[in-house]
């Protein structure tokens, strides 16, 4: 089996699909010669010319806007925002449009689209190329959102991605690019949207977090155990639909919760699960639900002493569930 | 209305030119029926395509719905009749009946969609409509599809950013097709000339590389002419085409507007001199294609679909509350 990076895990994955579906497209800024600004659609259009991976306008409101139109008349578009932090052009686009024309129109319009976004910070990106934008698009029904944490995964949610009949947002951490390399099959293969994995399995601590955090989490998880602390780690995957079901029987099983997401803590998706887990499993606890998140401040610092002060490194993970446990 | 010696160079004879005089008609009365039910207390919302009708068949009779998709607006009562949508089917979308084949009740009135017919659905953010039909007509590009996609605005959209986005898109990509703008001089009270600082929406196509046409919006030949140039333009591959329609709208923006305190009456009558529904009968009257009779033949006809219509709608049922939760996401249909 073949180990790639996270990066050519979805870039594989891309190129299988373009060549599974002609009626798959791909396009975006830089998408086209260049190969995208992080190179994930390097060679696509060499391969499959310029109708198929395209070169648009800078402006995402169109790019988002016209995959709509061209998804409700039978192609299956992929384009991509080059990075999360300039989605919001596009937002009129997936939150009244992509998200609600199925529900507006009784079932009779439906928009398979995926939108793929680099997210997330620790590369020296600042306020604009740093951002996780996930929970905006969480608290809407009729979107889908999906982050991958290993470089499998992102090959099966995002053909999974492709196959929906609804919208799904693909978000792609941009530090787990290159740093994380795992096997990944060469055959076509479906993650479920909505089934989490449990990553890691432990008795004393529940970690539930998503993207790269899994495997900051993981890592934490290594130095624990050393010192005889068990944690389990259950990755969303997906955080609309979330797996209810997983969630709280991780939460029931240890007792203990820790929610890790880099992205800000308040309003965040830390928020839902916890309030999940005190709907359905309050009486399980043994500990008072606690959320490790992304200050509260308005986007993540570029000077390095900053930037390092916001990211949730494994570090602030070993911690906050050593604390946990000891609770 | 300018006066024609001919049709010659048009692919219109009479009887076009009639069905394009009754869609008008049946517009504007299916139109000041739907004001009656608001103002009996039978619906809460009516808005309107009153005074926009010449502008509205003109564009729809150029083309052809069998291959062409358009994104309307919610004036376009009259391009949705013309492409098929029944006035049966409208008024169960004014009334919220679960039947609406727009939304099954879901939205407000004229918001307007309908798959079979190839009216894409459309919200109430104004524009977004620009941008899907420019990915429409991607799609029919790309896949080598015939026909050609429209999309419709009022002038106030244009300050919209997807207006030039999509443009621009299209413009780029040489995509079939057609934006129509019907410009009635208001975004609700706003003026054009607060609007935007040109005088014709058209010169905006300048910016994007591509045609810019004013027409006259009581002038349905007018407009059916320059569809027919910017719709055979679309199809040899050359490009998108904007059209302004100068239009006016004789009602409040909507049943919940009160235009008089924006706009005089003096204004309003004098536009209502150019009703394009007017002007083109009596057009018609001085080719010898219509008389007194035929026009009284035809209301009665008016008539009777919208009573049929209205009937129908107001004895068929609402949705049932169970269905909310339904089509948030794809099931397969049982």
């Amino acid at each position: 089996m073949a180990v790639m990076s996270y990066l050519e895990a979805i870039r594989e994955t891309l190129r299988q699909e373009l060549r599974r579906d002609s009626r798959i497209i791909i396009y975006g800024e830089d998408v086209g010669v260049r190969g995208g600004v992080f190179r994930v659609t390097e060679g696509l259009q060499k391969e499959f010319g310029e109708d198929r991976v395209i070169d648009s306008p800078l402006a995402e409101a169109a790019i988002v806007g016209t995959a709509i139109g061209a998804a409700i008349n039978g192609l299956r578009p992929i384009p991509e925002i080059q990075f999360a932090d300039f989605i919001f052009p596009a937002i009129n686009q997936i939150v009244e449009e992509a998200a609600r024309i199925r529900y507006r129109s009784n079932g009779e319009f439906g928009v398979p689209l995926v939108i793929r976004a680099p997210f997330g910070g620790g590369v020296h990106g600042a306020l604009y190329h740093s951002q996780s934008v996930e929970a905006f698009f969480a608290h809407v029904p009729g979107l889908k959102v999906v982050i991958p944490g290993t470089p499998y995964d992102a090959k099966g949610l995002l053909a999974s991605a492709v196959e929906d009949e609804d919208p799904v947002l693909y978000f792609e951490h941009k530090a787990a690019y290159r740093s994380l390399k795992g096997e990944v099959p060469e055959e076509r293969y479906l993650i479920p949207i909505g089934k989490a994995d449990l990553k890691r399995s432990g008795k004393d601590v529940s970690i539930i977090t998503y993207g790269l955090m899994v495997s900051y989490a993981l890592k934490a998880a290594e130095t624990l155990e050393k010192e005889g602390i068990s944690v389990e780690i259950l990755d969303l995957r997906s955080i609309r639909p979330l797996d209810v079901e997983m969630i709280l029987d991780t939460a029931r099983k240890t007792g203990k919760v820790l929610v890790v997401h880099e992205d800000n803590l308040t309003g965040g998706v830390g928020g839902e699960i916890s309030a999940l887990i005190a709907e359905h499993a309050l009486f399980d606890l043994d500990a008072p639900i606690r959320r490790l998140a992304g200050p509260d401040v308005p986007a993540m610092p570029y000077s390095p002493p900053l930037e390092h002060a916001f990211m949730i490194t494994s570090d602030k993970i070993t911690e906050a569930a050593r604390d946990l446990a000891k609770f | 209305m300018a006066q024609r010696e001919l049709l010659s160079g048009l692919p219109v004879d009479w009887q076009k030119l009639k069905t394009m005089y009754y869609y008008m008609v049946l517009s504007r009365k299916l139109d000041e029926r739907m004001w009656i039910l608001n103002r009996q207390g039978k619906a809460s919302f009516v808005i309107s395509c009153q005074g926009q009708e010449g502008a509205q068949v003109g564009v729809a009779l150029a083309m052809d719905p069998s291959v062409d998709w358009i994104t309307p607006y919610y004036r376009d009562l009259a391009v949705v009749l013309v492409f098929g949508m029944t006035p049966r089917e409208v008024m169960l979308g004014f009334l919220a009946k679960r039947d609406d084949p727009s939304s099954g009740g879901r939205q407000m009135p004229a918001h307007y969609g309908h798959r079979a017919k190839h009216i894409m659905t459309g919200s109430s953010p104004v524009t977004t409509q620009v941008a899907h039909a420019a990915g429409l007509a991607l799609t029919m590009k790309l896949r080598g599809l015939p026909g050609i996609a429209a999309s419709f605005l009022g002038e106030g959209s244009t300050s919209q950013g997807e207006f030039h986005e999509s443009l621009n898109f299209a413009a780029v990509h040489k995509l079939p097709l057609i934006v129509v703008v019907e410009n009635n001089g208001y975004a609700i009270s706003v003026p054009q000339i607060h609007q935007m600082a040109v005088v014709n929406v058209a010169d905006k196509a300048s910016g994007y590389g591509i045609p810019g046409v004013v027409v006259q919006g009581s002038d349905p030949l007018a407009v059916y002419e320059a569809t027919m140039a910017a719709r055979e333009r679309a199809l040899r591959g050359e490009g998108p085409t904007l059209i302004e329609a100068k239009t006016y709208r004789y009602t409040p923006h909507s049943s919940d507007d009160d235009d008089k305190t924006y706009r005089s009456r003096g204004e309003l009558m004098r536009e209502k001199a150019d009703d394009p529904i007017v002007v083109f009968r009596n057009w018609l009257m001085t080719q010898k294609q219509w008389d007194d009779q035929q026009e009284n033949t035809l209301l009665k006809k008016v008539r009777e679909v919208v009573d049929d219509a209205t009937d129908y709608a107001e004895q068929a049922p609402y949705p049932d509350p169970s269905t909310l939760m339904d089509h948030v996401y794809y099931s397969p249909r049982a």
